[in-house]
């Protein structure tokens, strides 16, 4: 027998005698809501200790250019809205140029209130994957509308065929006598640019 | 490994990790304690996580079909692994035909639970441990001793000197003048491993998740130690637990609110990675799992310890036990300490195979603070008990243990109402007796005797024996009856 055959027969040998109707699932907590889903991720955001900035759309180039503060290479992936003076790269080759970026600056598909969590499905604004993680400073723009009060709502938003990344936060760690420190190997900063405005803007 | 009260007994003469230990779990109680607060409907959603996992065990061969169909649809290959051997010899046999000698690693339970590293090297391919306590551990020639935070019981200044010694060794040393301040520590980390990341050919992962209807991998960390290995090596294979199913991505809301809370104390760990199959242009393109039995389908088996399956590692039982908290994770011998290790070990392993397995249902106060931390509400007590039972009867026959002597000594004493009363009698002497040993007050008023002379003394070493009372009832009774 195979491996494959042998474990699926052990799994039903396991079960012969089991029931296998299933048990009702308590779904209440997913008509859980938040009252003010912009401010609660706000603070939240904030609570993570990333940087927090709230425009407009008019607003937004000048907010991304001072959250980017001294950041000389920015990546500024494809479809992203807004132009970046003095910035070209929409892509980096290989992982050892992706290195010499200072900066990078997304969209994200959606934000999650309760959490103040980002949730990037590296479409079109976010690049793919690795674009947000290895430079030091990630300045994420993400629209009103686009906060979600929580998790539920977000696992209800999204396509599981794309790849995702959720970001709560800088790159953290607690293995030292759980004293929590940014940065370890994502982005040491993170910046997180919340633009009001009407729905129909782009961004 | 000696069994767990030889063990015990060491780590309890260590004060350093005693006091590092306290100071850890002590912290992460407190944190864990103000995040589960915030969520008013908390209850109903450890109810919801067990009755997904019990669902999804209760049918596990259609799940794992259905996994397997979804990851090959999206250009995955799937493997099926009966045991570590076999395991190990599918990630060997990847690393062997690409023809690397070094891989990156996240931290998995799974890949330690299968030794793989060791395998590997055996194999002349270097594991790379990513994740900063895994590092720690790695570097220090050390084993985990906490599910979530393997170096819990190393503290700074010895986490310093282990970098100081070691990273030279293993790439790129620490740099001059390193102080034991842990943003340092970490900064080491990074300079060190970042070399590592840019370079790796391949990576090997576990999975907290694996959506069986997606076929959708979850990877739930905080460095980004985790990103970098599943996104920048071109081969990726994933070591995954076949208990690690769940149905759909929408169950993922259930414990994407309870493992961030229940194991860091945080509302939402920094990272998640979700990825199903290979995305071209993104990622590794070249993507492999492994489906880990490993005495998951004995566990399976039995009825009543069926429901460790459920477990998602987060490690909150290991915060609130006060086992744990004395004699920390080694004691355990065993990548799965703590009350969630004290049952999954002798599910996983069987009972009456080993005397170190066999100790493990005994280490525990039975006090129930684990199984109300516990996120999918694993009754832990329950298990233990009925392990215990499981144990004796694996060592019935042969010479009788002592408790086993006095056990039916004190049957037959008790199954007669005569002898039970010539018995009593004879407590007011016992009792006069036993008062020359180690009497003291437990809170409450009662008294207790706190050192018996062996073989007395092998009970109260690790407890204190309520002291029989001054009179029985029978006599009693009869002085108040007139």
């Amino acid at each position: 027998m195979t491996a494959r055959e042998e474990i699926l027969a052990a799994v039903r040998g396991a079960l012969r005698d089991a029931d296998r109707t299933e048990a009702a699932v308590p779904r209440g907590y997913r008509s859980a809501t938040a009252p003010d889903v912009v401010e609660l991720f706000a603070e939240r955001v904030v609570d993570y200790r990333a940087g927090l900035t709230r425009c407009t759309t008019a607003e937004l180039p000048g907010a991304i250019r001072a959250a980017l503060g001294a950041a000389r290479k920015v990546l500024v992936p494809e479809g992203f809205p807004v132009e970046i003076d003095g910035t070209a790269a929409a892509e980096a080759g290989t992982t050892a140029e992706l290195a010499a970026f200072d900066a990078v600056v997304t969209t994200a598909a959606l934000g999650i209130a309760t959490t103040g969590t980002l949730v990037l499905d590296h479409g079109p604004g976010q690049g793919r994957r690795a674009l947000s993680l290895v430079p030091d400073i990630h300045v994420c723009v993400l629209r009103e509308d686009r906060i979600v009060p929580g998790v539920p709502q977000a696992v209800a938003a999204l396509d599981p065929a794309r790849p995702q990344t959720w970001i709560s936060g800088p790159s953290a760690t607690s293995d030292i006598e759980l004293t929590r420190v940014e940065g370890v190997h994502g982005p040491r900063t993170l910046h997180v640019i919340v633009v009001a405005g009407p729905p129909s803007g782009r961004v | 490994m000696p069994a767990f009260p030889v063990a015990a007994r060491e780590a309890l003469a260590d004060t350093q990790l005693r006091r590092n230990l306290a100071h850890a779990t002590g912290t992460i109680r407190a944190k864990r304690a103000a995040v589960v607060g915030e969520v008013a409907e908390w209850e109903e959603l450890r109810l919801a996580g067990a009755a997904i996992k019990d669902n999804t065990l209760r049918r596990l061969d259609e799940h794992l079909l259905t996994l397997e169909a979804a990851l090959q649809a999206r250009g995955a290959t799937v493997h099926w692994a009966r045991d570590a051997r076999e395991a190990c010899a599918v990630v060997a046999g990847i690393a062997r035909d690409h023809g690397v000698d070094e891989v990156v690693k996240v931290k998995s339970m799974a890949t330690q639970e299968i030794g793989l590293n060791e395998v590997l090297a055996e194999h002349g391919v270097t594991a790379w441990e990513t994740d900063l306590a895994e590092l720690i551990v790695q570097l220090g020639d050390d084993l985990p001793s906490h599910i979530l935070v393997p170096a819990i019981h190393r503290n700074r200044a010895e986490i310093r000197e282990i970098f100081r010694r070691e990273m030279g060794a293993a790439g790129r040393p620490a740099p001059d003048g390193l102080t034991d301040d842990p943003a340092e520590l970490a900064g080491a980390a990074r300079l060190h491993l970042r070399e590592k990341f840019l370079r790796a050919k391949m990576a090997v992962s576990g999975a907290n998740f694996a959506v069986a209807e997606s076929g959708t991998l979850v990877v739930v960390e905080s460095e980004g130690n985790g990103r970098m290995c599943l996104t920048l090596p071109e081969v990726l294979v994933s070591v995954v637990g076949i208990e690690k199913v769940v149905p759909t991505w929408s169950d993922l809301d259930v414990f994407l609110q309870l493992l961030p809370r229940s194991s860091t104390g945080e509302r939402m760990n920094p990272y998640t990675s979700a990825w199903s199959g290979v995305t071209p242009g993104d990622g590794p393109q070249e993507m492999h799992v492994v489906l880990l039995d490993n005495g998951r389908t004995r566990a399976l088996a039995d009825e009543v310890g069926r429901q460790a399956l459920r477990c998602i590692r987060c490690s909150a039982c290991l915060n609130v036990c006060p086992v744990y908290e004395r004699t920390g994770g080694h004691a355990y011998g065993s990548v799965y300490p703590g009350p969630i290790g004290a049952i999954l070990n002798p599910l996983l392993k069987g009972v009456g195979v080993d005397e170190q397995t066999d100790s493990l249902p005994y280490a525990s106060s039975l006090c129930g603070a684990c199984f109300e931390a516990c996120p999918v509400r694993i009754d832990i007590p329950e298990v233990l008990v009925h392990l215990r039972s499981q144990v004796v009867d694996a060592h019935r026959g042969g010479a009788p243990k002592p408790e086993a002597v006095a056990m039916k000594a004190a049957s037959w004493v008790l199954s007669d109402a005569r002898r039970l009363g010539l018995a009593e009698r004879g407590l007011g002497v016992a009792n006069r007796a036993l008062t020359r040993f180690g009497r003291r007050v437990l809170p409450g008023g009662r008294r207790a005797l706190s050192r018996l002379p062996w073989p007395g003394s092998l009970w109260t070493d690790a407890r204190d024996l309520p002291a029989p009372p001054r009179e029985s009832f029978r006599s009693w009774w009869r002085k108040e009856k007139r």
